[in-house]
This record gives structure tokens, C-alpha cells and sequence, in this order.
């Protein structure tokens, strides 16, 4: 589609995510919530949804909301209520959904992204709290074209879904915000995020109108956007096909449409499939939910320092650029890490440098996360420290580095064994500098004669002399006054 | 409010139900005569009183809440005890079809 034509609309995109909470227990039962242990092995007559069985809620789990909540700037409801959601399927054993419907937990927030150059806020409506479904298997069985198997170990894990306003402006923003939301949950700890696990879960609601209109359009809801480049290339075909389809004057169907890896595409579900009425209505079996200000003050005090306020100070305090600044806190390890190199003595730009650069490469290659680094906080502090007072130069560093993250020995030994030393003695570099010089008349001559570049020339021979321990900076010096000190 | 034949078939799709067409029949009246009463009940005028959902009113804030620890889970074949046609560890079922 023409540029011109897309920049005529506006899309407008509003987000429901779904986080699974970390948990040790489900929602209203002592079962684990453990990923990939073997079907219908964490389950009791609770989450079986046998004749009988009360549910009684996990504090934590609502504690875990709170602080998210609380995060995403949200008012934190002195009393909510659950509620049933009813739906008939295989993977729901109760035949109904604990969810929570016109009293959640917490609403009326908002958080802030980038959004080309500058800063939006984006608006949560909602937070709250609910019981997961189990597992359907429709692939990969001799039968599988005439039944479905359930596992119903995740039945009642709890889930947080965070439901935003129609705020979003493009499948870029959407995209931003869903990595903001999950870098704020990795912060606060309360789930792992991981999207191949569906501890991260993504719909969207999408329509498009003509740009400077106030009135929204037909929207779709678009699911099955289990990883961030789904969400955002699903979002770009959805607006499209709608813009599409209101240029040939068609109108946008309000449905549920599906993403589909494969083809690239989205398609619409049937509507009746999914055209229900769940009747929610008040959980009879469970009390209202009271959120004393204690309880709230305790979530509160759990919460860390949260990624803006971390990038913030980050720049204020250690003279960071901005995008450092960004790229240490968008992740809490990562910047812990990057804040023990500096208390551990390490002048902080130089630390993030190396952090982001030399590290991040080397962990990075050999497939590690920053919590798993073998080369701890204090001992890179220690080799920033040698290069820092010259013992070794940058170059050799980078080396040491190396050697370092691959045997897990410190700076000192992986220099004592290997020879190396910056060499920053004049005297010395003065001795090697004279005898290159007397060797090699023909560059002195054409050095002499104007030609700057040959100099780079000398210093690289010095530095092959010295086995690269020379300071190269002391080396430059020293060959400029020796080379005009030459006599012709 | 009356109920129609058509609110009795649509709260039976709901319930995944078939009925008959003399059920429907019987059904709208027996319905028609619990809302009836319902309607009787609205007479009454509650402007100005909390909903009730729940009779427990509760002593305290949560009476009834547990912290996250685990208990013992049942082992695979109690769970799945009760399954009328058991796969291999999991509950087998028709396969989700699709209604028109």
C-alpha cells in the first residue's frame, strides 16, 4: 500500500495482556503451578473442579498484583470482587472462570513510552486478577482427528490481565509498550515473562480511522500474538487490511481474528465461536476481596527501584548517556551488575562501556545470561582499574577480558601467565623507538619528507617489538620526537 | 417482562441444551413463572442498600485467605479417577468441533 494513502488513517491499538504470576502455588489451591512437569500431576478437587471443593485465594498472588499495579500507576480498589465467567470447554473444568468483572483489584493507571522522539503516556484501565484454564492438545495424537486431550496441571494458576485504553498510535508503540510492561515485571518479580511458556500473553484490539477524525472505528480483536515480532507484524497487516478495506469502500466486521505465523496473516474466527454471553455474575464461594491500607503499604515496600527512575538516576549520577543509561536498566541483573562494578571502584562510564560492549559481547556469544557471568562485578572492576592506571592498555584488556570469562581466573592472574604488561616507561619505548628508526631509512626519509601517515607505520612496528605491551599513546609521543630529532 | 420462546432457546444454546419444541413450550412457562416472582421481589425499593453476593459477611478483612505454599497434588491416576475415557495421562474428549 502507498505511503500516502496509509498516512490518510490513523491506527488506533488497545492491548489485553495476560501475565502468569510467579507463584508457587495456584490461585485457590496448594497445587504447583511448575511448567512441564508431567500431565495432570499438580492437580486436587479445587482445580479439578470436582463437586464441593472451595476455593480459598493465595495472598501472595494478590500482593503480586498490587505491586504491579502500583508500578503501572494504578488506583489499588479498597474492595473488589471475584466473579464467574461462564463458558463451556473441555480445558475449563468448572465450567466457569474466576475472573474478576466490575470490581477489579485496581484501574485508572497509565505508563509512560517512547513514541518517536518523545515521551506518551498510555493509559491502563484495568488490573486484575484471575484463574488460568488448562491445557488443550489438538495436534500430535493417532486419534487427534476425532479428540482432544487436557492437561489440566496450569487449571487455576493465577494470572494477572492488564487491559490498556485505546492509546497506542502504531504496531511500534504497541510494541514498545509491551517490552516496557515486561521489563517492569521482570523488575518487580512477580512473573518470568517468558512468552514460549505463556507466562506472557498478548490480544489486541485494532481499527483504524481517517487521521484528525475523534471518532473510532469498527474494531477487531486480534489473538494469538505469542511473541513480540508476531504482535507487531500482526498489528501492521491488521491496519493495513482495514485501510484496505475501507478504500474500496467496504466496512471493517467487528470479530475475532486469529494471527498466523505461516501465512503472515490474520483471519477472522467465525463469530458464533466465540459470540458469548459469559454471564458474569458475583463468586458466591469467595468474600469480597478488602485491601487494608497495611496490606497495601506492604506491597509497596516490596517494590524495587523501577527501570525509569533506575535510567534516570543513571544519567544524573554517573554522567550516562541516555542510551546507556537505557540499555544498563533494561535489565534489573544487568544493572545491578553495572552498579557493583562502579561501588567496586570502576569509573562509571568506563564500566558501562565495558559492561555494554566487551561483557554483554562475550556473554552474548557464548549464549549467557548477565546473572551467569563468570566474570564477577569485583573483577572487572579490577581490570577497569589496570587499565585505568595504565598497567595494560585497552586492546590487551579486551584480551584479558577474554581469557577471564573463559577460565574465571582474575585480571592479575591472566596477566602474570601470559606476560603481559603495559609497557609506559619511556626509557624503554625511547630504546625500541631509536633502534626501528635506525633500521628503516626509506619511511624516516619519507616521514621527514611531509608523509604524516608513515608514523602509524612506526608505531605499529614498535608496538610488534614491545608484543603489543607498549602504551601506544606514549609510543605516538615518543617516535614524533625521535623521528625529528633524526639527523639528515 | 415476558419472557419469548425465543429467550428460553437462547439461554438453552448458552447451556448447550436441545430441546424439543414442546419443551421450549414448557419451559418459557416454568420460566416465565420464576421471573415473575423476581419481578415480585422488585417491588421492593432498594435504591439505597448495598447488593448483597455474598450471605457470609465477613468478621475481618479476608477471613479466608491462604499463603503461597504448596500441599501434596493427587497422583495422576486419581486425577484422572473419574475420566470417563482416559488417554495416556490426560483426559481424552471429543474432539472441539466447531458449532454452526
Amino acid at each position: 500500500m502507498a505511503a500516502g494513502i496509509r498516512n490518510q488513517y490513523e491506527v488506533v491499538i488497545g492491548l489485553e495482556v495476560h501475565v502468569q504470576l510467579l507463584t508457587r502455588s495456584k490461585l485457590f489451591c496448594g497445587c504447583s503451578t511448575r511448567f512441564g512437569d508431567p500431565p495432570n500431576t499438580n492437580t486436587c478437587p479445587v482445580c479439578l473442579g470436582l463437586p464441593g471443593a472451595l476455593p480459598v485465594l493465595n495472598r501472595d498472588a494478590v500482593t503480586m498484583v498490587m505491586k504491579a499495579a502500583l508500578a503501572l500507576n494504578c488506583v489499588i480498589n479498597p474492595q473488589s470482587r471475584f466473579a464467574r465467567k461462564n463458558y463451556f470447554y473441555p480445558d475449563l473444568p468448572k465450567g466457569y472462570q474466576i475472573s474478576q468483572y466490575d470490581e477489579p483489584l485496581a484501574e485508572d493507571g497509565w505508563l509512560e513510552i517512547e513514541a518517536g522522539g518523545s515521551r506518551k503516556r498510555i493509559g491502563i484501565t484495568r488490573v486484575h486478577l484471575e484463574e488460568d484454564a488448562g491445557k488443550s492438545l489438538h495436534e500430535g495424537f493417532p486419534d487427534s482427528d476425532r479428540a482432544s486431550y487436557i492437561d489440566l496441571n496450569r487449571s487455576g494458576t493465577p494470572l494477572m490481565e492488564i487491559v490498556t485504553e485505546p492509546d497506542l498510535r502504531s504496531p511500534e508503540d504497541a510494541h514498545e509498550f509491551l517490552t516496557r510492561l515486561k521489563t517492569i515485571m521482570l523488575y518487580l518479580e512477580v512473573s518470568d515473562c517468558n512468552m514460549e511458556e505463556g507466562s506472557l500473553r498478548c490480544d489486541a484490539n485494532a481499527s483504524v480511522r481517517r487521521a484528525g477524525s475523534a471518532v473510532l472505528g469498527t474494531k477487531t480483536e486480534v489473538k494469538n500474538l505469542n511473541s513480540f515480532r508476531f504482535l507487531q507484524r500482526a498489528l501492521a497487516y491488521e491496519s493495513e487490511r482495514q485501510i484496505e478495506l475501507l478504500e474500496n469502500g467496504q466496512e471493517v466486521v467487528q470479530e475475532t481474528r486469529l494471527w498466523d505465523s505461516r501465512e503472515q496473516k490474520t483471519y477472522g474466527m467465525r463469530s458464533k465461536e466465540f459470540a458469548h454471553d459469559y454471564r458474569y455474575f458475583p463468586e458466591p464461594d469467595l468474600l469480597p476481596l478488602v485491601i487494608t491500607a497495611d496490606w497495601k503499604e506492604e506491597a509497596r515496600s516490596q517494590m524495587p527501584e523501577l527501570p525509569d527512575a533506575r535510567k534516570q538516576r543513571f544519567t544524573r549520577d554517573y554522567a550516562l548517556a541516555d542510551y546507556d543509561a537505557a540499555q544498563l536498566t533494561s535489565s534489573k541483573a544487568l544493572a545491578g551488575y553495572y552498579e557493583e562494578v562502579v561501588k567496586a571502584g570502576a569509573e562509571p562510564k568506563q564500566a558501562a562501556n565495558w559492561t555494554l560492549t566487551e561483557l554483554l559481547h562475550l556473554l552474548k556469544e557464548s549464549k549467557r545470561e548477565i546473572a551467569a557471568s563468570p566474570v564477577p562485578a569485583a573483577s572487572l572492576a579490577e581490570l577497569l582499574r589496570l587499565i585505568a592506571e595504565d598497567a595494560i592498555s585497552g586492546k590487551m584488556g579486551k584480551e584479558v577480558l577474554a581469557e577471564m570469562f573463559n577460565s574465571g581466573k582474575s585480571a592479575p592472574n591472566v596477566m602474570a601467565e601470559k606476560g603481559l604488561k603495559q609497557m609506559s616507561d619511556p626509557e624503554e619505548i625511547t630504546a625500541a623507538a631509536r633502534e626501528i628508526i635506525a633500521a628503516n631509512p626509506k619511511q624516516t626519509g619519507q616521514y621527514r619528507s611531509g608523509k604524516a601517515a608513515t608514523l602509524g607505520w612506526f608505531v605499529g612496528q614498535v608496538m610488534k617489538t614491545t608484543r603489543g605491551q607498549a602504551n601506544p599513546q606514549v609510543v605516538q609521543e615518543i617516535l614524533k620526537k625521535e623521528l625529528s630529532a633524526v639527523k639528515e | 417482562m415476558t419472557l419469548t420462546e425465543d429467550d428460553v432457546r437462547y439461554v438453552a444454546e448458552l447451556a448447550h441444551l436441545e430441546l424439543t419444541g414442546g419443551e421450549v413450550k414448557l419451559f418459557k412457562l416454568q420460566l416465565g413463572a420464576i421471573l415473575e416472582y423476581m419481578q415480585k421481589l422488585n417491588e421492593l425499593d432498594t435504591a439505597n442498600i448495598e447488593p448483597m453476593a455474598q450471605v457470609l459477611g465477613p468478621g475481618a478483612p479476608n477471613p479466608s485467605i491462604r499463603a503461597d505454599r504448596n500441599v501434596p497434588c493427587f497422583p495422576q491416576e486419581i486425577a484422572l479417577a473419574n475420566a470417563p475415557d482416559p488417554g495416556p495421562g490426560l483426559f481424552r474428549v471429543p474432539s472441539v468441533i466447531e458449532r454452526e
